[in-house]
């Protein structure tokens, strides 16, 4: 290898490399070694992606229970499904919480970004603050929380008793169990803002100070620059947003079990019921594969809407 | 950092410059006299938020500190009196958290050293050397962010339970050398942004002195990247500290828990006794804490790595 220095393809432009430089002296070689460091991610990707997809797909198709041997049902599976009441109950409670978490956890996050990329004194302090609640492992959040929504001796119902509101069931009641997960993943914008304030930093200045010698106030700045500098940000929050929601587990699993009255009964946590409590993993591949395609349809329809209003730099030709 | 000591000009009342003067200078001053204000009332709502923010943890903490008794009294007090500081220790040999601990801990080693390794080395193949459908690959990679971990699990798990990996830490680990194996990517993709930064002279004249790609990853790229590895290593560390379902999955026997597992049978174990669950939720929640007040810097810095430009 190390005396491989014959230039073979002359005019290959190097893809990543600055356009007309020096070409490296690796010849065929290259390829090679190009896709043994690869190779781990390749690997990977079949091992645990593709195949582990294809396999679900398969066992889909199956009435596969574990103990049992498989037969092929078609798609018995997802016949069942539309009559399996816990199935569009656990579509219903996971859409009702994205509905109602994803945007207020932008909204929020977005505000505070707003707030903290401003210059205060103890700039750096204040968005550790906001970011801590992030950092918080799911099950120790969760630990903390049942305590926190606990009716008797919780923080919420001591602080509305003590000025005289009055208190809520929180997590054991069916109306309000999912409001009060609501309120707990509010508490992590954490991580939807600072993926803002990395978008606010990379907003040019000099567009301010243009809408400034303009007679433009606060309003304009954020109006004709903040705003469409920022729409990829928020597409791009928003998108991970709805995915994650859509994936929901440890809540179900740590603090509520999918009560009260199956009102918290997580898409997930009912896959993971139906896999690893009932064996049932045909029935269960075919829970996911649906979960799938739900989530690729979303996805779909945020990237065509995010056509009309996510502004790109470079986008003007679109 | 220029803003943060600017409230406004120095002599708000003077009225020296005229409107022509003024509208020259610098937006900032410009609106000046105004911001006085404003700012007074968003420090405050900046205020308002961070005690919204820190309140739970006052309340964890509080509640780590009492007796069961001043737990359940009424009314209910902020201050432990006095403070329960058994708590920690029987809590912590309730269960053997210390063993969880050293779970946690070999797992993060096989972890983030399979991870740094594996991903920094496809990353190197994907930002530096050219082979065909190198970018069809790549593409493919970053298009399994979107899949959901339920598609992937069933199968997943059958698969380790076939080769009797069952309630081994090798589920938890192996994937890891895999560049990560689904999750992983965003680690390739963090490696190879970095990578594409770096001038390519270096190669070419690494090349010409008659180095192999092994030489040029290992003796000078990698030595260039330390802040993007510092950043994968604490994204990577925090990850495993956080996984839940993967121990949830993969591990039965008690003595093989990780924190987060020892954490969450715990919980069902002592259900009334808050003292005691607070007391653990802390020494699995401090840790991480601690690491991030060590290491804010780089994670800023992996805010901004990342780029984000949408």
């Amino acid at each position: 290898m190390t005396t491989t220095t014959v230039d073979r393809a002359p005019t290959r432009k190097a893809p990543p490399g600055p356009p007309g430089g020096p070409r490296r002296r690796l010849g065929r070689g290259e390829a090679r070694w190009g896709v043994l460091l690869a190779l781990p991610a390749i690997l990977g990707f079949a091992i645990f992606t593709i195949g582990p997809m294809v396999a679900s797909l398969i066992f889909s198709l199956t009435d596969w229970q574990i103990g049992g041997d498989p037969q092929f049902i078609g798609f018995g599976n997802y016949v069942e499904m539309a009559d399996d009441p816990l199935f569009w109950k656990s579509l219903g409670v996971t859409t009702y919480y994205t509905l109602a978490a994803v945007p207020l956890t932008l909204f929020v996050g977005f505000v505070v970004a707003l707030l903290v990329n401003q210059s205060f004194r103890g700039q750096s302090l204040w968005r550790t603050v906001y970011y801590l609640p992030t950092l918080v492992p799911a099950v120790a959040s969760a630990v903390l929380w049942i305590w926190i929504f606990n009716p008797d001796f919780g923080l919420f119902n001591t602080i509305l008793r003590s000025v005289g509101l009055p208190t809520s069931n929180w997590l054991y009641s069916e109306s309000t169990a999912i409001p009060s997960l609501v309120i707990m993943a509010t508490w992590g914008f954490g991580n939807a803002m600072v993926i803002f304030l990395a978008g606010l930093q990379g907003v040019p200045g000099q567009l301010y100070e243009a809408v400034a010698l303009d007679g433009g106030g606060a309003w304009a700045k954020f109006r004709h620059v903040t705003w469409p500098f920022m729409t990829p940000v928020i597409f791009y929050n928003l998108v991970t947003g709805v995915i994650g929601t859509f994936q929901v587990f440890n809540q179900a699993y740590v603090m509520t079990e999918g009560g009260p009255n199956n009102a918290t009964l997580f898409y997930i946590y009912y896959l993971y019921t139906k896999a690893f409590t009932d064996s049932e993993m045909g029935y269960a591949s075919a829970l996911a594969w649906v979960l799938f395609l739900i989530v690729m349809v979303v996805t779909v329809v945020l990237f065509r809407n995010a056509r009309s209003w996510v502004f790109y730099e470079m986008g003007d030709a679109r | 950092m220029t803003g943060v000591l600017t409230p406004g000009p120095k002599n708000p009342s003077a009225p020296t410059a005229t409107a022509v003067q003024r509208r020259g200078r610098s937006p900032r001053t410009r609106v000046g006299e105004a911001r006085g204000l404003t700012r007074a009332g968003l420090w405050l709502v900046l205020a308002f938020g961070a005690i919204v923010m820190i309140v739970p943890f006052v309340w964890l903490i509080r509640s780590a500190l009492m007796t069961d008794a001043q737990i359940f009294s009424s009314p209910p007090a902020w201050i432990p009196d006095p403070f329960a500081w058994e708590n920690f220790p029987q809590a912590l040999t309730a269960q053997p958290f210390a063993r969880y601990f050293l779970n946690t801990m070999i797992i993060e080693l096989f972890v983030v050293t399979g991870t740094v390794i594996t991903c920094s080395l496809s990353a190197f193949s994907f930002a530096r050397l050219r082979w065909r459908g190198r970018n069809v690959v790549f593409g493919l990679l970053l298009s399994g962010v979107m899949l959901p971990y339920a598609v992937t699990l069933i199968p997943t798990f059958v698969m380790w339970s076939e080769l009797g990996a069952l309630d081994t830490f090798i589920p938890l680990t192996v994937p890891a050398f895999f560049a990560g194996a689904g999750g992983g990517v965003f680690n390739i993709f963090l490696f190879r942004q970095f990578f594409l930064s770096i001038p390519y002279e270096l190669d070419e004249a690494a090349y010409i002195d008659g180095a192999n790609p092994w030489t040029v990853y290992w003796r000078i790229i990698m030595p260039l990247a330390k802040p993007v590895t510092v950043v994968v290593v604490i994204f990577t560390f925090i990850g495993v500290w956080n996984d839940f379902l993967g121990p949830l999955l993969y591990l039965t026997d008690d003595s093989n828990f990780t924190l987060a597992l020892g954490l969450a049978t715990f919980q069902s174990t002592y259900t009334a006794q808050w003292g005691l669950l607070m007391a653990a939720s802390l020494v699995v929640i401090l840790p991480i804490i601690v690491l991030f007040f060590v290491l804010q810097r780089y994670f800023v810095e992996g805010v901004t790595l990342t780029g984000l430009k949408g």
